[in-house]
Formats: structure tokens, C-alpha cells, sequence
């Protein structure tokens, strides 16, 4: 049977039999590199970029995902509103340069006033610095709680997941012990000894109680991930376990720990607010997104601006991250190019 | 090609007694060093290059959650035993779950063997590990079923021919890397200019090629193949197959060509095996097996290949075999094939019949003078029985 070409293919590679001897090829580079027809037309718009940019520096899946997201919308607006966030949360006075403290009782549940575009909460104290300063707290225990628990979760899950074992069945059943703790009665136990009014504790109580979720969905995904056949490939080839875990199972295995980590972001935030209206997260005079929620929820009805301007920061920061996770879930999947 | 060079006269046989095989030479290492300088000899063609000598791998049946019992064993592969030598191409055929995929694992050293030897080159690779053990996977590697999963989604394909040249630096320096992989793919076929795509932009039969081309980078010595080309469409099949046979010759390759399809197997094989439950029933040239078969499995096996000839078709005996294949977990007594043979006698439950060449034939020029597990063997032409 004469070996045909197979549709689409130039005829020129499969053309290049006779040669000899083992791969030492190099004196056939220059006629395959030049004259090379463009890649075929069956495959769109994504085979003429590649077959354009080939021949030129050699290309990974990070570097495609970064051109991706450059070019992503949705990644460049949650970008921004992100940035935007980050200085805020560092350097509050740049838009709001009042004191979130300075509170006039007289004003109570006012309006909008010139100066205080966002009205008075029930306190008094002008509702926009009090949003603007409490982005810091909100953030930070959101970014700080997630990246603590997505890297130990992650880390604990992948490597429970890829060696498995007796390490594996003690973390797992440590998980299930976890799961067992309910967030508000453990966070008022564990909190209410705590003295500092900071956002440490909070944080430190989320990572406690939110990684068990991380490491589970890691754990399966690394599992599913290394019975792939391109990792016994790997495995063939003589890879090491870091260079399989690192460039074979983590890139399979991330995208659910991206979705659910973007979105248990809002829910740390959300929780934050709990724990400080239960009066064992941040206290007054404190200032947070939480705070102020669970303040004003009192008087929604007489004062719903109080509620809706801090309860909408929070919502417009939660969907940030979530489409941040999502566009940089997709850009690392190559087949939704 | 196989010398039978001493038949085994043990009081008790064993189960994996196999007088067939030749006699392994093993080279005595003592340093990690000395080992991997061994892996470099050359072997002449028609030479053993790879010996396996009666290979098992069970796999453990366990019971309970917390404190885990063993109350029984898969016994995937019992006892196998064979040589493949320099250049040429072993098929080794059988139908699902009788152990051939779990051989390739064994021999490329992804699953650990519970007892048994593989000789490379007159070392027992079972036992290497470390450097030594990474100078083996350079010589031996291994070209997936399926080629959806075995390409990693997220790389490259520049990345993944290229990933051996990162494991294996000693291979190609890294300035000549990209080269080396736009090389392969032109030996295999591709464009050269498809180095940045992903898998996924690709055809089956091409994602075939760009698993061939990662085994070729190693300039390996021994191919397995694991079912290369069951998941491809007929007319791709004959390409890809046709590529390696073109790649065995430029590379001086020796294949382990594992398929369930017997006309591919005949069309690239030297010599062929055929398992059945964890063993090996018959093997020999592929015109001893396909032309003589003297194992009944053989013959039901070939009685079942379709001939495109309908008159011939009429014509020709359909061995049908009864029920089902015994459980690996609890194989039968004596033959393994006693359950679903016509010939079957009380012989059979109670003696385990070596691979060997049958008393009959013995000595004699007949092609049915090859190694065959049965008591009765005898030829039965089922090919062309008309």
C-alpha cells in the first residue's frame, strides 16, 4: 500500500523518505523551513495565525494565554475595576478625602446631599467615604483570604491527589472532620477569644475553615488529571514528578479550583460582613464593606442608600474576580481559542 | 528466528515454564555508572535485544475503607515469556483485558512487575532505577492507543516532541531543539510549520503522527506499540502504519506492535503472539500463525477474520467460541482456554501446557513446528478451509 498523504497535508513533508541514518538531519533544515505552503485552510482563522507566527520564537501555553487575554474584554474590564480596587484599598484619601469617622448625627439616614453624593447612613457618617475606606478591609480579607486558601488547598489537594496513600486518606479525613465545623458557630468561638481588631484573624479563620473545600475539588481533578494518557507519556519519557505535576497535571487541573476560588471570593467577603455583624470579625471603629451592610440593614426601608451603595461595591468587586477567574480559565484552555 | 534451545524437564511444570525462549547472556554491574555505560552496546540485528522471561503482574483485589485487606488478585499477565529481537516486529494480539496493554506498562517500566524479568540488553530493567533507569526510557519508548488523550491539550506541539530533549538534555542542546522537532515532524509527516499549535487543531491520524514523532526523539531503539492504530479510521490506519514500517527501517527501530486487529498485526509483524488471559497461547512467524495455527484460540481467533471473498466465505468453518472469557481474577485450572475449547479433555483442567513446540511436530520442517500452549495441538487450516 503506497503511503498517501493524509487531506491537508503538504505533499512535500510526507515526500521526505530516503533519508538515512539516525536524526541527523540537519542538512535538510533549510529546504523544510523554506518554501513551506501555509498550514491548511480547513482549519480557520486559528491555523493562519499560528502558520503566520510560526518559524518565528517558540510559543508555551502561558505566553498564548497572556496574548489571549490581552485581547480579552472581559479580562481588561475586571482588570481595571481590580486596579482600580487595589488603589483604593491602599490609598483611600486619593478620592475620598473626608474621615470616615467624622459622623454629624443631625444628618441621620439624609440623602444625598452636594458633598456627600452618597447620602448619611445611620450613624450620620457620609456614606461614599465610608464605602471608599472600606474597600481595604473588604479587599484584603476577600484577595488574602482566597489566595490562602486556593494555594494551601491547591497544594495539600494536588499532591494528596497525585501520590495518594496513607498521606492522602489522613488529609482527606482531616477535610471531612473540617466540613464538620459550622462557619458561624466556629467563627464565633475560635473569633471571640481573639483581641485584635484587625483583619488577620478573619483571614486566618477563612484559610482555616475554606481550604478543605479547595483540597477537595484539587484532589479530584488532580486525580482525573494523572490517569491521562500524556501523563504515563510523560512518565515513559522518564519525567520527574515536579515536571509532571508542574507541566502536565497542575495546567489540567486548575480550572476548577479557578471557578470555585473566584467565587468563594464573594462569600469571603460576604462572610467577613457576618462575622463583624455578629461582632466577632472587625469592630467599629473599624471601617468595612461589612460593617456598614450589617448597619444599615436595620433602616433599609427608611435609608436603603446607606445598604445599597457599600452591598453594590461589593457586588461589582465579587463580580470582578469571578470574570477575572473565568477569562483566565478560558485562556488556558487552548480549545476555546 | 527463536531457537529452541533446551525444553524443560522439571518433575513439576510450572506455570510459566517456557522451554522456548533463548538463553539470556546478563551482564554483571555493580555502579549506577557501569549500568548505564551496558545500555549503550549495540545489538546486531537479529539479535535479543529485549528478553522477558516469565512476567506477572497482579493486581491486588482489596476489601475495606480504613485497614485494607487483599482477598484476591487481578493476575493480569501469568507468566509471560519472550524475546524481541533487533529490527524486527513481534505483534502480540489478543482479545480485550487479556494483558496486553499491561505488558507495554510492564516493559516501559509504568507498572511495577510483581515477579518476572525484563532483560535490555542483558539487564533486568524491573530493577534499575535512577540514572540507569532513565537511560532505559531513552531507548525504550511507547506510542499511545489513543491519540485524543495521550497529547497533553495545554502544550504545544513543539512543546511535547520537545519535551524529551528537556527531560533528557544530554540528547540535543537547547539551542537545537526547535530544530530537532520541526526534523520530526518531517520525518513523520507533518508540516514543520504546525510546531505551535495545539492538539486539538489536529486530526487523529495527524495526533497519531505527533505521538510517533515524541517516541522517535529519543532515537530510541525499541517502539512499544500500544494499539497504535484502533482509534483511527481504516484508511488512516494504513497510513500511520505504513509510516512506521518506513520508520523502522530509516531507524533500525524493533517494534512490540500490540493490536487486536489481525490483518494489521500480519501486515507489520515478523512474528506473532497470541494471549489469551494472561498468557501467551501460541507465538511464532506470522506464517506459522496465520497459515498453521495449531492453538484452538488461534484458529477460532482467525476463523473470525473477515474475508473479503464471498465465495471463499461460504465456504470456510466459523470457529464460534462458547461463553465468555473466565475472570483474570479466577482463571481456570490447567488451560486457561479448557472453558471455551472443543477439544478439552480432564488433561487440560489438571496440567498447565507449556509454550512449546508440540511433541509431533517436533523436529520436523512442518510450519507448524512453532511454540504452541496446547496438549492437542494440532494444524487446522481455517484461512482457507473452504
Amino acid at each position: 500500500m503506497p503511503e498517501q498523504p493524509p487531506p491537508h497535508e503538504p505533499e512535500r513533508a510526507v515526500a521526505g523518505t530516503g533519508m538515512g541514518g539516525a536524526m541527523d538531519l540537519g542538512a535538510r533544515e533549510a529546504s523544510t523551513l523554506e518554501g513551506a505552503p501555509g498550514g491548511p485552510e480547513s482549519t480557520g482563522p486559528v491555523a493562519l495565525r499560528s502558520s503566520a507566527a510560526s518559524g518565528g520564537r517558540a510559543r508555551s501555553l502561558w505566553s498564548d494565554a497572556w496574548r489571549d487575554l490581552r485581547r480579552n474584554p472581559v479580562f481588561l474590564v475586571s482588570a481595571l475595576v481590580i486596579c482600580f480596587l487595589v488603589v483604593i484599598a491602599i490609598r483611600p484619601s486619593l478620592i475620598a478625602p473626608g474621615n470616615p469617622l467624622t459622623c454629624d448625627l443631625a444628618r441621620a439616614q439624609d440623602g444625598p446631599a452636594p458633598g456627600h453624593p452618597f447620602g448619611f447612613d445611620g450613624q450620620g457618617c457620609d456614606v461614599y467615604t465610608r464605602t471608599v475606606h472600606g474597600a481595604r478591609a473588604s479587599v484584603t480579607v476577600g484577595v488574602c483570604a482566597t489566595l490562602g486558601v486556593a494555594l494551601l488547598g491547591s497544594v495539600l489537594g494536588g499532591l494528596a491527589g497525585y501520590f495518594g496513600g496513607a498521606s492522602d486518606a489522613l488529609l482527606s479525613r482531616a477535610t471531612d472532620i473540617f466540613f464538620a465545623i459550622p462557619v458561624v458557630l466556629g467563627g464565633l468561638v475560635l473569633l471571640s477569644v481573639v483581641t485584635s481588631n484587625t483583619v488577620w484573624p478573619v483571614v486566618g479563620f477563612i484559610v482555616l475553615l475554606g481550604w478543605p473545600q479547595i483540597f477537595r475539588i484539587a484532589r479530584g481533578s488532580v486525580i482525573a488529571a494523572k490517569q491521562q494518557d500524556y501523563v504515563q507519556a510523560a512518565r515513559a519519557l522518564g519525567a520527574s514528578h515536579s515536571r509532571i505535576l508542574l507541566r502536565h497535571i497542575a495546567p489540567n487541573a486548575v480550572a476548577p479550583v479557578i471557578v470555585v476560588a473566584t467565587i468563594a471570593l464573594g462569600t469571603y467577603i460576604a462572610l467577613e460582613a457576618t462575622l463583624s455583624y455578629l461582632g466577632v470579625g472587625l469592630k467599629p471603629p473599624s471601617v468595612s464593606w461589612g460593617i456598614d451592610i450589617s448597619a444599615a440593614s436595620p433602616y433599609v426601608r427608611n435609608a436603603p442608600h446607606a445598604l445599597l451603595w457599600p452591598a453594590g461595591a461589593l457586588a461589582i468587586t465579587v463580580l470582578a474576580f469571578i470574570m477575572l477567574g473565568d477569562a483566565v480559565r478560558d485562556a488556558l484552555d487552548p480549545r476555546l481559542r | 528466528m527463536a531457537e529452541p534451545s533446551k525444553l524443560a524437564k522439571d518433575d513439576e511444570p510450572k506455570d510459566d515454564a517456557t522451554p522456548n525462549v533463548s538463553e539470556v547472556e546478563t551482564v554483571d554491574v555493580t555502579t549506577e555508572e557501569e549500568a548505564v555505560a551496558a545500555l549503550d552496546a549495540t545489538v546486531e540485528r537479529g539479535e535479543p535485544i529485549l528478553q522477558v522471561r516469565n512476567l506477572v503482574k497482579h493486581f491486588p483485589l482489596t476489601q475495606g475503607i480504613l485497614f485494607k485487606k487483599q482477598i484476591g488478585a487481578v493476575k493480569a499477565v501469568d507468566g509471560v515469556s519472550f524475546d524481541l529481537y533487533q529490527g524486527e516486529t513481534l505483534g502480540i494480539v489478543g482479545e480485550s483485558g487479556c494483558g496486553k496493554s499491561t505488558v507495554a506498562k510492564l516493559l516501559m517500566n509504568l507498572e511495577q512487575a510483581t515477579a518476572g524479568e525484563i532483560f535490555y540488553k542483558g539487564q533486568d530493567i524491573t530493577r534499575l532505577s535512577g540514572r540507569a533507569l532513565k537511560a532505559v526510557r531513552r531507548n525504550i519508548q511507547m506510542v499511545f492507543q489513543d491519540p485524543y488523550t495521550s497529547l497533553n491539550p495545554r502544550m504545544t506541539v513543539g512543546d511535547i516532541i520537545g519535551e524529551p530533549f528537556d527531560i533528557h538534555p544530554e540528547v540535543a542542546p537547547k539551542g537545537d531543539r526547535r530544530r530537532k522537532v520541526q526534523e520530526l515532524l518531517d520525518v513523520v509527516g507533518l508540516n514543520p510549520e504546525y510546531i505551535n499549535r495545539y492538539p486539538h487543531q489536529f486530526s487523529g491520524g495527524q495526533r497519531q503522527r505527533i505521538g510517533i514523532a515524541r517516541g522517535l526523539a529519543l532515537n530510541p531503539e525499541i517502539i512499544i506499540c500500544d494499539e497504535p492504530v484502533s482509534a483511527l479510521d481504516v484508511s488512516v490506519q494504513a497510513q500511520v502504519i505504513n509510516l512506521m514500517e518506513r520508520l523502522q527501517d530509516e531507524f533500525n527501530l524493533s517494534y512490540l506492535f500490540i493490536a487486536h486487529d489481525l490483518s494489521i498485526v500480519r501486515h507489520i509483524s515478523d512474528r506473532v503472539g497470541v494471549m489469551y488471559l494472561g498468557k501467551i497461547a501460541e507465538i511464532g512467524t506470522d506464517e506459522q500463525i496465520y497459515e498453521h495455527p495449531t492453538h484452538p484460540y488461534t484458529q477460532a481467533l482467525l476463523s473470525a477474520v473477515p474475508v473479503p471473498d464471498p465465495d471463499a466465505r461460504e465456504g470456510r468453518e466459523r470457529i464460534i467460541l462458547t461463553g465468555d472469557v473466565p475472570s483474570p481474577a479466577n482463571p481456570p485450572s490447567g488451560c486457561r482456554f479448557r472453558t471455551r475449547c472443543w477439544k478439552a479433555q480432564d488433561k487440560c483442567a489438571e496440567e498447565v501446557p507449556l509454550l512449546a513446540i508440540p511433541e509431533r511436530f517436533k523436529g520436523t520442517d512442518s510450519p507448524a513446528a512453532h511454540e504452541s500452549a496446547c496438549h492437542f495441538a494440532e494444524e487446522k487450516d481455517v484461512v482457507h478451509a473452504a
